[in-house]
């Protein structure tokens, strides 16, 4: 979230779209419903379904799976069309006015530098024309052809009101209503906020998805704004944590790309340079020269000019004394990826499928039940030699190899089913102790590391996972331990030192690596902005740096701050005591868009939701008096307090943008698959695309073009999506009674129109296939679901829960045996929430 | 002492039945699991492990399209009880500050406050041969807690306190929902068979959410307490040997039972 659960009160109007925020994000709701309470705040439901959400809404609009840039791209046009936008903050605080290369252009589908072989487009033209400087030439009336707001204009003069209901399937009149709703909030004393989740993230355009909201949000002037803001609603309590730690294959902590096996990657100097923007074309042999460079600052950098320094930081934390100036901080000891190579979700199983991989470590995940096209990743399991399981139960992936997990109700010949004699794998498992019995901190979805103590011992054997991990990793130190080949350095040179001096992991010296120290002394940098990239700072997570602070001898983890009273004088529900958020506890980022441009005048009529401002009579440092000038407020600033209005800084919000500004059109390689979002259909979908000639996103990967399922056998729109009685493939929720009685069995939404043309009443049992297989669920048939007007011709979706397996009390078949195997162009977020079906009688 | 009460604004509740989990958690109430039957509400009704539910209706309006509905069920502690009135052995008793308690160890089963309650409410344990219901906490509320219910609910719908402190909040809502979208919004419980201590904001007239629109104690209860119940002393061993009048009773309050129906989802 750019913003914070509890900021949902201050909101004019909530667009929830992508997500069913009532069931899977409960507490939501109770903010908003404070806003809609007390500020008489409309909240709008955009979903294929009538759900619990919709039930507490002001507006519940339907629209077809797969159809979210039609029904957002046309939000812009009608934005643009009726000058909703929010002139003044589009003009300064986004790159509207940026003008854009002549090379760049958009036809039938295509953006140019496309290449229909790789599935890829060369991105050099989607960029900016700059001056002598580098610096990008702008026209700040808005009015020449190649300035961004004029090819968004006419990007997007396709996607009319007409049109657009036609793909999304949503009557008009219900568009129209929604159209005005949320558009109102471009006025200046009004802010709206879009929250959304999955529904929005996992489909083919799932970035591009994400990327109009942003740009609604842009024009409307609601970014960094309390009641505004993108709010991605995460899937899992800590899931902000577990990226901020980079669980994921593309970067390393603090969101820098990990470094890839080729020349711009070969050594630390090569890094840095490819890592910061601006840098590519600097003159600098080392990093003293580059060091002089940063300081003296150069264009087209953004905050990100701070690179080096989070990158050496880490190296430090990492291989501690080891990392020096002259082995290049251990560099050479980062694993390199291949570059051409993905290895994300979807390949992984590719891959083990293959039989390319060995050993799995599965940690607080289930992908037999949740991962994409199950019935091959449980296959894939069987290519394995070893697995180890990490959980709190025995779940259906640990027990992948019992007979229990090879029972399927349909006989398919093209599902694989195995027997336990069949396969080769050693299966290890290692119970979990549950996230009440250890301590540590979990980063929630608006960006709060809260701590939480330890409220019971662990049941039996189970373990926290940093016992384990801890365990592992001097173990395998262990055995390294005196080995001189240099390929081992990078675990003999490892800095692992978290044992307290009674041997035992001690979590707070985790957490002072992770927020960074001063190598000299062992003591807390007190935020990012002190690090450095000399090697006297160790950080393992810039973005965390500042969480700790040393006080009257002893360290202070502000992630365990507890005071439930709101600091800001207008209410606004900041609670910044209260547990601490990243980056340097701000509760909103980009909040320099909450007052106007000149930094000290509030948006008209928005007085009470001004969080920041410039005040040029005091002193940002009281050791500094004579230096007068700085930024004050309720909130942290998103920049250095003495940023006067002579720095281009000043009127730049988007500090880690290079252009500092909102960006509307995504220059460069921001997105792999256009610098504006345009309408595909999903890979599997009931029409053609009748926006352009492209029927799937270009520059998705398409893994298996066999298993592609055409509208012949497979008419109906699927979908997945959970209830708020269970948690995510169920391993928690379906092991414990009370939940399994309140959500007993597998279930599948249909309308009332199609059970009736398949002869399918309440509660029969059914059968759903896909070309990938078939599973059994009970018909749950209802009146919130509807079919769907699609270009003309009636079309039906129906809805599945995916929290079922075959382990626990409440058990059933995964939904996810249906599902495909291809994913977003950029992030790979499989494509869940939009494939073809059928349905009938079991 | 003053009424303390539990309000319930359905306009606040997003149907996640924490309530429910919790008052099990509380009362260690076992899990009763059913087969999914088509609907959300798993159970029709409470059941002698189940002091609430949360119902679920769907509705078609021609003008605001679909309707999903929610209400939290439970013993309403009536000013007045009928079942308290019925029962033999004065298990039922109120507390000074308006909860309708249930002593389980005067219950002998008979489960005539069952049919004589206009909500149905308390429900017959098998395995104890004793009947149960919502305590509305009890035992917490005297401790100085919150219902456990209340406690849990995470969007602010189900709120505890003093009754007229509820009443008038409660009035200001249903003044903001007619006006918000909502024109039939309307309170129930506080006039309701001489005033419940459990309130309702609703966002629409009570048959929409399959509460009796005028709740009724039966004529039969008033009969039962006028006329049967003095002698019930002398006629517990001869239900007991015979069990003829449990099929008296039975049958006399059956029209009753019949009248309420199985209602529920299709
Ligand atoms: S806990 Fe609250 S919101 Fe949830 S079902 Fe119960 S009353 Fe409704
Ligand atoms: S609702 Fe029924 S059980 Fe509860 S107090 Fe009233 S009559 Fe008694
Ligand atoms: S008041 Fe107590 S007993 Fe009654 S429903 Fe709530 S939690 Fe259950």
């Amino acid at each position: 979230m750019t913003n914070h659960i509890v900021d949902l009160k201050n909101t004019d109007c909530a667009l929830i779209m992508g997500s069913n925020a009532a069931e899977n994000h409960p507490i939501s709701m109770r903010w908003l419903l404070k806003a809609r309470e007390n500020r008489g705040a409309k909240i709008i439901h955009v979903d294929p379904r009538f759900t619990r959400t919709s039930a507490r809404s002001d507006i519940y609009c339907p629209m077809r799976s797969g159809t979210d840039i039609a029904f957002l791209g046309g939000m812009i046009k009608y934005i643009i069309d009726n000058e909703l936008y929010h002139k003044d903050y589009v003009v300064n605080y986004t790159n509207a006015a940026f003008l854009v290369k002549e090379e760049y252009g958009f036809e039938d589908g295509l953006f140019t530098g496309y290449d229909a072989e790789k599935r890829k487009y060369d991105v050099s033209s989607w960029d900016y024309q700059v001056d002598e400087a580098g610096l990008p030439l702008k026209d700040l009336s808005l009015q020449d052809p190649r300035c961004v707001f004029q090819l968004m204009k006419k990007h997007y003069e396709r996607y009319d009101i007409e049109t657009v209901c036609k793909i999304t399937g949503t009557p008009k009149n219900k568009y129209l209503e929604v159209l005005k709703t949320f558009c109102a909030t471009g006025a200046p004393d009004k802010t709206g906020t879009i929250m959304y989740a999955m529904g929005i993230t996992q489909h083919t355009v799932g970035s591009q998805n994400v990327r109009s909201f942003a740009m609604v949000q842009l024009l409307l002037g609601n970014m960094g704004r309390p009641g505004g803001g993108v709010n991605a609603l995460r899937g899992e309590n800590n899931v902000q944590g577990a990226t901020d730690m980079a669980l994921l294959f593309h970067i390393i902590p603090g969101y820098i790309d990990s470094p890839i096996s080729n020349a711009a990657n070969k050594d630390l100097l090569s890094f840095i340079r490819a890592q910061t923007p601006g840098a590519a074309k600097l003159p600098f042999t080392n990093l003293e020269e580059f060091r002089a460079l940063v300081k003296a600052g150069f264009p087209n950098s953004g905050f990100k000019i701070n690179t080096s320094k989070w990158v050496i930081s880490l190296l430090k934390a990492w291989w501690g004394k080891a990392a020096t100036l002259d082995n290049d901080f251990g560099y050479h000891y980062l694993p390199k990826r291949d570059g051409n190579k993905n290895y994300s979700h979807i390949a992984l199983f590719e891959a083990m499928h293959r039989g390319e991989i060995d050993g799995l470590f599965v940690n607080g995940t289930n992908p037999v039940v949740g991962g994409p096209n199950a019935n091959k990743e449980q296959e894939a399991l069987t290519k394995l030699k070893w697995m180890v399981s990490v959980d709190l139960w025995l779940n259906e992936t640990a027990d992948y190899w019992t007979y229990q997990g090879w029972e399927r109700t349909v006989k398919n010949p093209d599902v694989p089913t195995y027997t336990p004699a069949d396969i080769q794998t050693e299966v290890f498992f290692l119970p979990a102790a549950a996230v009440y019995e250890k301590e540590g901190t979990a980063a929630q979805t608006g960006r709060w590391v809260q701590f939480r103590w330890k409220g019971a011992d662990p049941v039996g054997e189970s373990k926290a996972d940093l016992w384990i991990y801890n365990e592992l990793g001097k173990r395998i130190k262990k055995l390294y331990a005196g080995s001189t080949k240099p390929q081992d350095e990078p675990i003999v040179n490892l800095d692992w030192n978290y044992d307290d001096e009674h041997g035992h992991d001690d979590i707070m010296k985790v957490a002072l690596e992770l927020c960074g120290y001063n190598v000299a002394d062992g003591t807390p940098v007190e935020g990012f902005a002190k690090l450095s990239d000399d090697g006297s700072t160790a950080c393992g997570c810039w973005v965390y740096c500042g969480a700790m602070t040393y006080k009257d001898g002893k360290i202070i983890y502000k992630t365990q701050n507890r005071d439930n009273k709101d600091n800001s004088k207008t209410g606004l529900g900041l609670y910044s005591n209260w547990a601490w958020a990243w980056p340097m506890n701000r509760r909103i980022v980009y909040n320099r868009c909450s007052v106007q441009p000149d930094g000290m005048t509030p948006w008209p009529g928005d007085e009470e939701r001004q969080l920041i401002r410039w005040d040029p009579t005091i002193p940002a440092d009281p050791k500094k008096p004579e230096a007068l000038g700085s930024w004050v407020g309720d909130d942290v600033p998103d920049f250095l307090k003495p940023t006067s209005p002579d720095k281009p800084a000043f009127t730049g919000p988007f500090i880690m943008r290079p252009e500092l500004k909102g960006c509307l059109f995504a220059p460069k390689s921001a997105m792999k698959d256009g610098p504006f979002p345009e309408h595909y259909e999903p890979w599997e979908s009931p029409t053609e695309n009748i926006m352009n000639k492209q029927n799937l996103n270009p520059a998705t990967k398409i893994w298996e073009p066999d298993k592609q399922g055409t509208t012949d056998k497979y008419p109906i729109i699927g979908t997945t999506y959970r209830v708020v009685e269970h948690w995510q493939t169920g391993a928690l929720t379906r092991n414990l009674p009370w939940l399994a009685e309140l959500m007993p069995d597998m279930m599948v939404e249909l309308s009332e129109q199609l059970a009736k043309e398949k002869g399918i009443k309440n509660g029969h049992k059914v059968v759903i296939s896909t070309t990938r297989g078939d599973i059994e669920a009970v018909a749950c048939v209802t009146k919130r679901f509807k079919p769907f007007i699609v270009n003309g011709k009636t079309v039906h979706e129906i809805g599945l829960l995916w929290h079922y397996g075959f382990k626990g009390y409440a058990t059933g078949d995964p939904a996810n045996r249906l599902t495909p195997h291809i994913g977003d162009a950029n992030t790979m977020i499989p494509e869940y929430k939009a494939w073809l079906c059928d349905i009938r009688r079991a | 002492m003053a009424n303390l009460t539990n309000l319930y604004d359905v306009s606040k509740c997003t149907a996640c039945r924490g309530c429910q989990v919790a008052c099990k958690d509380w009362n260690q109430l076992p899990a009763v699991i059913e087969p999914f039957k088509g609907n959300y509400q798993t159970h029709k009704d409470t059941n002698g492990d189940t002091f609430t539910i949360v119902k679920f209706m769907e509705y078609e309006d021609p003008v605001d399209g679909v309707q999903w509905n929610f209400l939290k069920y439970q013993c309403m502690h009536c000013f007045d009880p009928a079942c308290m009135k019925v029962c033999p052995r004065q298990a039922y008793s109120k507390t000074e500050w308006g909860a309708t308690f249930h002593d389980p160890d005067k219950c002998i089963g008979c489960q005539y406050c069952t049919y004589a309650c206009p909500f149905e409410v308390p429900k017959y344990r098998e395995r104890e041969d004793k009947i149960t219901k919502c305590t509305l906490c009890v035992d917490r509320v005297e401790a100085g807690l919150t219902p456990a219910c209340a406690r849990t609910c995470p969007t602010g719908a189900l709120t505890f306190g003093p009754r007229d402190e509820l009443l008038q909040v409660a009035e200001e809502r249903v003044k903001f929902l007619r006006v918000n979208g909502f024109p039939n919004a309307t309170i129930y419980g506080k006039l309701e068979l001489g005033g419940l201590n459990k309130l309702y904001v609703l966002t629409d007239t009570p048959d929409k959410f399959d509460l009796p629109v005028n709740p009724k104690v039966s004529g039969n209860t008033v009969f039962w307490q006028d006329w049967i119940q003095p002698y019930f002393g002398w006629l517990i061993p001869l239900a007991l040997a015979g069990s003829a009048t449990s099929f008296i009773t039975t049958r006399i309050l059956a029209n009753k039972h019949g009248a309420h129906g199985e209602g529920g989802h299709e």
